[in-house]
């Protein structure tokens, strides 16, 4: 099963995801960052960018990814839609990212998010595939 | 999401409320709230966070949450936690991710029907001056590595030597602007990177900058003292220290989870990760919050100037017309070194305020000089569609919640309900009808930021003025507001 839903909160937004994998597990949560971020569907993925990550456990390497597209997306107004992740092994990562640079105008901003949080962070396996929860400050 | 457990809770009083110590809390917890609002506050998991909290190490008192409390990640929002500062910790998830966001007020020389008929044209011009909304930048203002440094070691006093506001304001700023251990060398490329061009824009979400007036007084004294009169134009800034605090917090998070693990501390939530004040981690992260809670400081300031300017542009009036004057510029989401007597005796705490404010009593030495005598103003601000307070502290609070008091009105729906709620209506239509100007970088900000998707700020400001922690002087009501 793959896919995702959104956890409501009262002051912010969570994920619950699912992958078969670990690799299809963590683009998921990508995806469902930038679902929340902005209508995907208006992106195009003409920028690439690689990304290298290691965290301690998986639950923090998935914090600290969807932290490095967080902080690719401030800095470099980047909206992304496509995520490729090349290796996912001993709680390190590399991916390459596809997206687009925000155009006022053209894009739609949903929601701004400010910060992948650690509260009751969770990436389990379960029933044969994957699943994890995120909370994102906004 | 989390498992479900009943808090069990214990009327004191009718705006006192105490959670028993149980299991591993080392102490009780107290919830400042009425019985109708407890009964909401029940309805998501923030007791449990209050319960949490008292599992900290060398917490001192007990797990404080204010009326406004909601449900945050690790710490309740509107949580107070003071920790004895040789036993005790420091967290950053007891600040969380925006560091100082924070709030002023302005008064004005001016009388609501001085601009009622101005009010768009205000609004719009607001709007144009001050960036918000997504990736926000100021093109008139980018900071090289050395004025960068500065903004962190010195706060809004770096903002005011660039011509950004007068000295006076300085005074008026709680902590006078600057938090003196701020120390760069604790910040990271990446914290200084996304601060280097959002100094002086607004930001997202709640962040706002609203131009009110006075509607009611409560305390003639108090408000003649604090130069407040009725139907008088105020301005309000609420905004925080933008991307740079937010990777400040999430780079100390990271280093506070092995911090925990190396210092033994048991954990109920990951996010409650934090190390001994005296730690060489504790000192850090302190080191860096402040430089964090500075740039926040020179951000309100810089973000005040602009409002002065576009105010004076739009009316055609000098400074000494407009007479855009601060009355208090206080923090909401800080953690503090502060001194308090405890069973007798002088002691130094850290004091952790997430989404709570200072609100010190007459003659404490770390108010301005003018307010000695009043006590120190204290803003609550309210959602856009109904109203602000202006308060002060009180001995009361000094007491019982290590001088503080809450922030604001506090969530009561998500997001998406506020959104669904929305759906089909006009918002801003709606407001324009009930004389407030709203404009927003992003049209779902003003749906997800509807009055009822809050609690009515008034209720809040009842049980800390009722339980005695603050004391109301004046209601303020929008006209025209700018969101993120």
């Amino acid at each position: 099963m793959k896919g995702y839903e959104i956890i409501d909160h009262t002051a912010d937004i969570g994920i619950k995801v699912y992958g078969k994998d670990l690799k299809e597990l963590f683009q998921c949560a990508a995806e469902a960052l930038f679902e929340i971020i902005c209508d995907l569907s208006e992106v195009a993925d003409s920028i690439e960018k690689g990304v290298t990550l290691e965290g301690d456990d998986l639950e923090q390497l998935m914090v600290v990814w969807l932290g490095e597209l967080l902080y690719l997306h401030e800095t470099e107004r980047i909206l992304f839609k496509r995520f490729e992740i090349k290796e996912l092994e001993n709680n390190s990562l590399s991916a390459t990212v596809y997206g687009e640079e925000f155009r006022e105008g053209h894009h739609t901003i949903r929601t701004v998010v400010k910060a992948v949080t650690y509260h009751q962070i969770q990436v389990e396996q379960k029933d044969g595939g994957w699943v994890s929860r995120v909370i994102f400050d906004l | 999401m989390n498992e479900e457990v009943t808090i069990d809770i214990k009327r004191i009083d009718d705006y006192r409320w105490r959670i028993p110590r149980v299991g591993k809390m080392k102490t009780d917890g107290i919830v400042y709230a009425d019985k109708k609002m407890l009964e909401d506050i029940k309805k998501d998991k923030s007791l449990q966070q209050v319960a949490n909290v008292a599992w900290l190490p060398g917490i001192v008192g007990c797990s404080l949450a204010m009326p406004d409390i909601h449900w945050g990640y690790g710490f309740p929002i509107g949580g107070v936690a003071a920790f004895d500062i040789n036993r005790g910790i420091v967290s950053p998830g007891g600040v969380g991710y925006d560091i100082n966001c924070g709030v002023r007020l302005m008064r004005s020389g001016l009388s609501r029907n001085d601009i009622e008929d101005k009010i768009d044209d205000l609004v719009d011009a607001l709007f144009v001056n001050i960036p918000s909304g997504v990736g926000s930048q100021r093109k008139d203002l980018k900071l090289n590595a050395e004025n960068e440094r500065n903004v962190l070691l010195r706060g809004a006093k770096w903002a005011v030597d660039q011509g950004y506001g007068t000295q006076e304001d300085i005074e008026y700023i709680e902590d006078r602007g600057c938090i003196l251990n701020a120390d760069p060398q604790f910040i990271s490329k990446r914290a200084r990177e996304r601060g280097r061009n959002q100094l002086g824009t607004l930001g997202s979400g709640n962040h706002f900058v609203e131009i009110g007036f006075v509607s009611d007084i409560y305390d003639h004294d108090l408000a003649r003292a604090l130069g407040i009169y009725e139907e008088q134009v105020t301005v309000i800034v609420h905004t925080g220290s933008r991307g740079l605090g937010h990777q400040v917090c999430d780079d100390y998070i990271k280093v506070m989870l092995r911090a925990s693990g190396k210092y033994g501390i048991d954990l109920p939530d990951r996010q409650l990760c934090c190390a001994p004040v005296e730690s060489k981690e504790g000192k850090e992260y302190l080191a860096a919050m402040a430089c964090a809670a500075n740039y926040a400081f020179a951000n309100r300031q810089i973000i005040t100037h602009w409002v002065r300017k576009t105010l004076e542009h739009v009316l055609k009036l000098g400074p000494k017309d407009l007479q855009l004057d601060l009355i208090y510029d206080v923090c909401h989401n800080i953690a503090k070194i502060e001194e308090y007597r405890i069973d007798g005796k002088k002691k130094r705490l850290c004091v952790h305020r997430k989404g709570a404010t200072r609100a010190f009593p007459p003659d404490h030495p770390d108010i301005p000089r003018a307010y000695r005598a009043l006590g120190q103003p204290v803003l609550i601000p309210g959602d856009m569609g109904r109203y602000s307070y202006l308060l002060v502290g009180t001995e009361k609070a000094i007491e019982e919640t290590f001088g503080s008091t809450c922030h604001g009105a506090g969530r009561v729906m998500s997001r998406s309900r506020a959104m669904k709620l929305a759906k089909g209506r006009d918002i801003v239509r709606e407001l324009k009808d009930k004389g407030i100007t709203v404009r927003s970088a992003s049209r779902s900000t003003i749906a997800e930021e509807i009055s009822d998707a809050y609690k009515d700020v008034s209720d809040v400001v009842e049980v800390v003025h009722n339980a005695g922690i603050s004391k109301k002087v004046a209601k303020l009501k929008p006209m025209g507001v700018i969101k993120g």
